[in-house]
């Protein structure tokens, strides 16, 4: 069993699970994920079985902390006396208040929307990473994208 | 993306079973990595270092990590070595990627003090098998420690150089820093 140094995945794969959570969870959580993730990922990473697709096992991971957040964000709304200064996240970049309707998105659609475009999965490897079908991935990514443009129109 | 965040805490979950960095030297760049035991692996410029780490991955841990900040002493030991103000390493050595008699060679080049040599025969007497002088010879060919473990001090009966895996001219290098030659100095 040949796993690549934890050090080729931090470096090959981090920055696109930085983008992803950007996306996923807004810029100024997507740290704090990002560093969750990369932790939960070494201390399982010697017990892996598989390693044919390390990108897809660190996004499922990725998603996981991203609900996390979520949860715990629903949970706990913490007022903030200053609102912090936003750094612009890749996926930000081109249209913030795009990125805020998808994240306004239920879970799934959430999930598939972002991985299609801020990481840039097809669809199979979306199915994998939301724990669905290609089609049923497909078909969120899809509804995602309605529901995105209603608002958006609106 | 704060690497270097990440890297301080998966060190204090001791999650770092491999760190590495990069170390100066008077003969380029080289990589060296640690454990939790001592130092395990040290690479000249020459060695592919994708080919090094992936070696690492599979024979200690795939959690290899570049870290400079654990590698702060052994880089401090081998500056203080390289300028002649060190005889002897403090920073133990992990052999855990030595193993029968090439284990034995190793540990008993590790105890042969600064400025001493060994024949090869001597080694292979010293290490419990005399006649396995050629074995000696690749025990320190492919020696995963070098200049901590001074296989740069083991010579060919006669004197001649024998061989050398960062290059004949470090060995004499090494040699003549630890004899008090000026030509160390040379190289440069």
């Amino acid at each position: 069993m040949k796993l690549p140094p934890f050090q080729m995945l931090l470096e090959e794969h981090g920055p696109d699970v930085h983008r992803y959570l950007a996306a996923r969870v807004g810029p100024i959580d997507a740290e704090d994920c990002w560093q969750e993730t990369m932790l939960s990922a070494l201390r399982a990473y010697p017990k892996l079985r598989h390693q044919s697709n390390l990108r897809g096992w660190l996004l499922r991971i990725a998603e996981r902390k991203a609900l996390d957040a979520h949860r715990a964000a629903k949970r706990l709304p913490v007022p903030v006396e200053h609102v912090p200064e936003q750094p612009a996240a890749a996926a930000e970049r081109p249209d913030p208040a795009l990125w805020r309707a998808v994240r306004r998105l239920p879970g799934k659609q959430r999930a598939a929307v972002t991985l299609r475009f801020a990481a840039d999965l097809d669809y199979a490897a979306i199915g994998r990473v939301i724990e669905c079908s290609e089609a049923a991935a497909r078909q969120n990514v899809r509804a995602g994208l309605a529901s995105v443009r209603r608002e958006w129109v609106r | 993306m704060n690497t270097a965040e990440f890297a301080r805490r998966a060190a204090a979950e001791g999650l770092i079973d491999v760190a590495y960095a990069g170390v100066d030297s008077p003969f380029g760049h080289l990589t060296a990595a640690v454990t939790d035991a001592g130092i395990v692996r040290l690479a000249f410029e020459g060695e592919e270092l994708d080919g090094v780490l992936q070696e690492l991955a599979d024979r200690v841990s795939p959690r290899v990590l570049e870290v400079p900040a654990k590698l702060d002493g052994v880089r401090r030991e081998l500056d203080e070595y390289f300028e002649g103000r060190r005889h002897a390493f403090q920073t133990p050595v992990d052999f855990q990627l030595s193993h029968g008699f090439h284990l034995k060679a190793r540990e008993a080049c590790y105890a042969i003090p600064f400025g001493k040599v060994l024949t090869y025969a001597e080694l292979a007497a010293i290490a419990g098998s005399p006649r396995a002088v050629r074995a000696a010879g690749q025990a320190m060919a492919r020696n995963p420690v070098p200049i901590v473990v001074p296989c740069h001090r083991v010579l060919r009966t006669g004197g001649g150089l024998g061989g050398y895996g960062g290059g004949l001219h470090v060995k004499r290098w090494l040699l003549d820093l630890e004899s008090g030659e000026p030509s160390a100095q040379r190289l440069f």
